[in-house]
Parts: C-alpha cells; sequence; structure tokens
C-alpha cells in the first residue's frame, strides 16, 4: 500500500508549522530587517528614497538630549512599573482564588482594566487627571487635602505625570499579571498548604516560606511580560501627556514613534526603536535564567 | 486514658446532603495504634482531617488529651499527621522541612538542631538531609514525612494513607518500619487506610466505616472472626466471607473454614456439597470456587485450601466438604446485624 500523506511525519510536521513560520517572518523578521535598514538610510517621509548613510542616525541620536531623557525614562517606567505589577498582582491572585460570596463579581471586576481597550481606558484617564476637572482633585479638596481652587495638575507636572503614567500602566497590566499568578498559586498542591498549617505555621509564615517561594517561577513569568509589555508601551504616554510635559514622560517607545512617524524622520525613528531590541532580548534572557536556577520542583 | 477522643461527630457537605460522617463516636488510649478501615467515600479521612483541624465538624466535639479542641485551628492541637503524598516542601531542603514545625513554634535555635538530628538519626536519614525532596526515593520520602511529624513531639500522629504511593514490595518493608517505628516512639497513632492487609498489619484496633458510620471496632483478630455485620464480614478477608441465606438469616463461613469433608476434623461439622467450577491456584493455596447446596439456598461460595490439604478436586464435580460448626456466623438477613446461632443438622 502506497504511503499517505498523513503517514509522513516529517513532512506534515513541517506542513503544520508552516503558517506560524510564515506569520513569523512576515510580521517580525521582515520589519525588524527594515528597521535595520531604515536605521541605516536617511529615509524620511518627505524624500522616501533609500540612501545609506551609515552610522550617522545613530550619532545624532546619542548627541540628543531627549534621547537620553527617553532612555532613563524607559527604564524608570518598566522598573517601577514591573515591580508594582507583580506585587500587586500576587495580591489579586490571592483574591481571585479565594472562596466568597460574589466572587465572580470581584472577579469580573479585577479582570475588567486588562479587557478594556487601552485607547479607551486611557482617555477615561485622561479625564480623571484633567488639569481642572480632575475628580480626583474634588475628593482631595472635600476632604480638606486641597485648598478651594487649587489643583493639582497631575499630568503637568513632571514628578506627577510620571506617577500617573505608571499609575495608569499598572492598573491596566496588573489583572494580567494577577490571572498569571493565579495559575501558579491553584498549581500548589493543598496537601503542601494544608502540611503547612497542621505544622503550626500561621497565615504569614505560609505566605512567605511556602506560597511565595512555590510561585516565584510563575511571578517571573509574569514579571517577563510585564517588563515587554511595559518596555514596548506607548499608548498610556500618548494617550495621556503626548511624553510631557517636558519629555518628563518620554519613553524610547513614544520617542520613536514622534520622531520616525510624527516628525517625518523615518531613519532616525528606526534607529531609536533598534535600542529597544538589545534591551529586551536582555530582559528576556535575565528572567528566564531566573526561572531555570529556581527550578523549584 | 484517652488521648483522642470524638463526641457524636458529624459533617455534612453541601447543605446536608452529603453526610461524609454520621455521627460517629470513638477514642483512641495512650500509645495506642487505631486503624480506620473502610472503602473509598466512607469518611474516613474527612474523619482524619477533623481530628487535625482542617475540617470543621458540623455538629460534635473533637477531645485531644482531655481537652475540647473542635474549634481550634490545627497548630494549637499537638498533632503530626504524614499527608498521602507525604507533602514535603519541594523548594526547601530535607533539613528545611524538618526544621519547619520547629521554627514555626518558636522553638530556640540549638534545641531546634538538636531535635532534628534526633529524628534523622532515629529515622536512619542524617545522609539526605542536604538534599531536595525530588531527590529521594518514596521510601525516603515517607522517612522524611515521619520525621518531620517527629520533631514536634505531637501527642497524635495522624497517617493517611502513608503507604499508598509505594510500590507493592516497598509497601511492605515501609509497613514494617512504621509499625517498629510507632513501637519505639509509642505516640498515638491513628491510621487511616482502604487497604485491609495494612489494617490488619498494624492495627492494636481497627475502626471499620461505611458510609459515614461506624460498623465494628475492634482488635483484627475479633474483627475478622467476630465480623459485626454483613458488611464487615464481606469487606474484611480475601476472598470475602462467604453467606448463605438460609430461613430469613445468613450463614457465614469464612474460605479457609469451608474444606473437604475429610479435613475438617472436628466431630461437631456442617456438611456442604460443592458443585465445583473453577480452581485457582494463588501462592500455594488453592481457591476453589462453586455452588454450595444443603447449608441453605443454592449460593456461589469460595473455599481456600491451604498447601497442606492435598485432596484431589477437580472441576466439574461435586465433592463434600464441611464447616467446622464453631466457625459459623449468622445474621439477619434484613438488617445484616449479627444474630443468635442456631444449630444445623448435617
Amino acid at each position: 500500500m502506497a504511503t499517505r500523506l498523513a503517514d509522513r511525519a516529517g513532512l506534515l510536521a513541517w506542513l503544520f508549522l508552516l503558517p506560524s513560520v510564515l506569520y513569523i517572518v512576515a510580521l517580525v523578521a521582515v520589519p525588524f530587517a527594515l528597521a535595520i535598514a531604515f536605521a541605516l538610510s536617511d529615509v524620511s517621509a518627505g524624500d522616501p528614497s533609500y540612501d545609506y548613510v551609515g552610522g550617522r542616525n545613530f550619532e545624532r541620536v546619542f548627541d540628543d538630549p531627549v534621547f537620553w531623557r527617553s532612555l532613563g525614562n524607559t527604564f524608570v517606567f518598566t522598573g517601577i512599573s514591573m515591580v508594582l505589577i507583580v506585587v500587586l498582582g500576587k495580591v489579586l491572585a490571592n483574591i481571585l482564588v479565594a472562596d466568597f460570596r460574589g466572587k465572580w463579581l470581584v472577579r469580573f471586576l479585577v479582570l475588567l482594566p486588562w479587557t478594556t481597550p487601552v485607547a479607551l481606558s486611557s482617555i477615561s484617564w485622561l479625564w480623571l487627571l484633567d488639569s481642572i476637572y480632575s475628580p480626583i482633585d474634588w475628593v482631595l479638596r472635600f476632604f480638606g487635602f486641597l485648598g478651594p481652587g487649587e489643583n493639582l495638575y497631575w499630568l503637568g507636572q513632571p514628578g506627577l505625570a510620571m506617577t500617573s503614567v505608571i499609575a495608569v500602566h499598572v492598573w491596566r497590566l496588573t489583572p494580567l499579571a494577577a490571572v498569571i499568578m493565579m495559575a501558579g498559586l491553584v498549581a500548589i498542591p493543598r496537601d503542601i498548604e494544608e502540611q503547612a498549617m497542621v505544622d503550626g505555621a500561621g497565615y504569614w509564615r505560609r505566605m512567605f516560606e511556602i506560597k511565595i517561594p512555590l510561585v516565584l517561577p510563575v511571578a517571573a513569568v509574569a514579571a517577563l511580560f510585564g517588563a515587554v509589555f511595559t518596555f514596548t508601551d506607548m499608548a498610556v504616554v500618548r494617550v495621556l501627556t503626548r511624553g510631557g510635559p517636558n519629555d518628563a514622560t518620554q519613553v524610547l517607545a513614544s520617542w520613536a514613534f514622534y520622531r520616525g512617524i510624527e516628525g517625518g524622520d523615518v531613519g532616525q525613528g528606526a534607529a531609536i526603536a533598534l535600542f529597544l531590541f538589545p534591551l529586551l532580548l536582555a530582559a528576556a534572557i535575565a528572567i528566564l535564567r531566573v526561572v531555570r536556577r529556581i527550578e523549584v520542583w | 486514658m484517652a488521648v483522642v477522643e470524638v463526641r457524636e461527630l458529624v459533617k455534612h457537605y453541601d447543605g446536608g446532603r452529603v453526610h461524609a460522617i454520621d455521627g460517629v463516636d470513638l477514642s483512641a488510649g495512650d500509645g495506642e495504634y487505631l486503624v480506620l478501615l473502610g472503602p473509598s467515600g466512607c469518611g474516613k479521612t474527612t474523619l482524619l482531617r477533623t481530628l487535625a483541624g482542617l475540617e470543621v465538624p458540623t455538629s460534635g466535639d473533637v477531645l485531644i488529651g482531655g481537652r475540647v479542641v473542635t474549634r481550634l485551628p490545627p497548630r494549637a492541637r499537638k498533632i503530626a499527621m504524614v499527608f498521602q503524598s507525604y507533602a514535603l516542601y519541594p523548594h526547601k531542603t530535607v533539613f528545611a522541612n524538618i526544621i519547619f514545625p520547629l521554627r514555626a513554634q518558636g522553638v530556640p535555635p540549638e534545641e531546634r538542631h538538636r531535635k532534628v538530628r534526633w529524628a534523622a538519626e532515629l529515622l536512619d536519614i542524617g545522609p539526605l538531609l542536604g538534599r531536595k525532596p525530588r531527590q529521594l526515593s518514596g521510601g525516603e520520602r515517607q522517612r522524611v514525612a515521619l520525621a518531620r511529624a517527629l520533631v514536634r513531639e505531637p501527642q497524635v500522629f495522624l497517617l493517611d494513607e502513608p503507604l499508598s504511593n509505594l510500590d507493592a514490595k516497598l509497601r511492605a518493608s515501609a509497613r514494617d518500619e512504621l509499625k517498629r517505628f510507632q513501637a519505639e516512639i509509642g505516640t498515638t497513632t491513628i491510621y487511616v487506610t482502604h487497604d485491609q492487609v495494612e489494617a490488619m498489619g498494624l492495627g492494636d484496633r481497627i475502626v471499620v466505616l461505611a458510609a459515614g458510620k461506624v460498623r465494628q471496632v475492634g482488635p483484627p483478630v475479633e474483627v475478622y472472626d467476630d465480623p459485626a455485620d454483613t458488611f464487615v464480614a464481606t469487606f474484611i478477608g480475601s476472598p470475602p466471607m462467604n453467606l448463605v441465606t438460609r430461613e430469613g438469616r445468613l450463614v457465614g463461613f469464612r474460605p479457609e473454614h469451608l474444606l473437604p469433608v475429610e479435613d475438617v476434623r472436628s466431630p461437631d461439622r456442617v456438611s456442604v456439597p460443592l458443585a465445583v467450577d473453577r480452581i485457582e491456584y494463588l501462592s500455594g493455596d488453592r481457591h476453589v470456587y462453586g455452588v454450595a447446596s444443603r447449608i441453605g439456598e443454592e449460593t456461589r461460595v469460595v473455599a481456600r485450601l491451604p498447601a497442606t490439604v492435598d485432596t484431589p478436586i477437580a472441576a466439574g464435580e461435586t465433592h463434600d466438604f464441611a464447616v467446622d460448626a464453631r466457625r459459623l456466623r449468622f445474621f439477619d438477613a434484613e438488617t445484616g446485624l449479627r444474630a443468635e446461632p442456631v444449630r444445623l443438622e448435617g
């Protein structure tokens, strides 16, 4: 009997892999190669012809203080967000796994920030943080923390603007981290927790000596996602502050966008965007190594 | 003195639809090895978890060391529990696993180390102290779990099927080890199992449970020889007790007491013609299956002939068997409970 296609495992493997390979080549490899090519050229919105210029774009980027500021902001933005996302994600995960009356409502509310389109939710935050009509200011005024007619200008002051951007971003990403860590918490055998109870451990000892160490590899994965999403994110910055005031909230992704797309200097935009790559690569490798070193089981 | 006592214990789940424990009274004396035996779903594990404080009973009380602990959390009960899975903390070394309950109790550091060394020596796991649980074999894990239970110097050990994760060969030696360990420590132990061999081998007394109720409590010999009802009679023993209906009663006899008539020396014997249909050879014994008559309604029964009985028996023939009358047990056909013995002719 002749061999059918279904018998040829090697060929089938290629066949089934093909769509994802095509997808990765078309949507990851090609744009990446294009970015490198553009970064070495003088392509701009006004003059799309390709001329090789070597490292000139990078030299100009290095001379630009806004680039250094964006780079620093990106690290601040990512570092603080990541810590908050992991810690709050763990707290929310505890709420997600808990069994209580009305838990479905709480679960729904916990997940809501993640399921809402970022553009919409950022716009509602834009209103909440409005310079004059901010409801947060109303509340502060009501309790006497602000004098009558006083405003905090959430998005108008450098420190507060960064705080706002981080807060909104954390608010948005925490549910994702919570769901990932919930999977980790649920995977801890009930026996282990009950054994700790029988062994005489109270709530905090069980939390810090048993649950957190066991959930650590999963928390590292949540942190990786958090870092990658934060590092490459510009939606919150774009909607809330457009990088302002005075580039105080400018991050690499938004700066690349303003330079390359809005400013029309595609070559420079590409050069700035390329800086995301080594940093992301380093973050991914670092966290994957942590995961392997912990090797709980 | 009773170290552990439960009074009229009831545990319902799902708003009373499931009766996991349905009015249980029990007590275990000082140093006693009490085995809770029953089929899965009989409530034995729920009972053990209630003793540990992992479940709160619907009603009734748990007393440990004469003190009512029903509402107390596990850590206030002076108990140690070994789970079926051993539940070793996978991220901690053997040493850190064993010392964990001592740290949780706030035992001073020198005292902790002294106790860990003592437990490690007793269970012969000194060389394993630096390893992680995943690097241990099943038997080693059991010993580590026991050491962790031991260092607390509890009033009671609660063991939940600790042998069921081991392979058959290891199980026998681990069972022996458990028994010797308890004899050496002398701590009251409550042991849950569905395996009657473990129960018979380990228990000072056996508690037979079914559907959340205690069917019988007694030493292994008593539970085996004088079952309180047909459930115990057929749950314990392999093959189980034969039951034959006769005039509103059930006549019960163990397979090893149904022997060829010439091997029953007692003058007071009841003869049972057996239409043999199948014979099995199992570790030297012959299990003879067939239909018994005369002793009651015709019923399929099993006889277990020890290797010392060499009467030739073949499938297809009817052979004269007999039971020593003193070995017969009688049960009420309706309730299944033990009934007064009657004299059978034959």
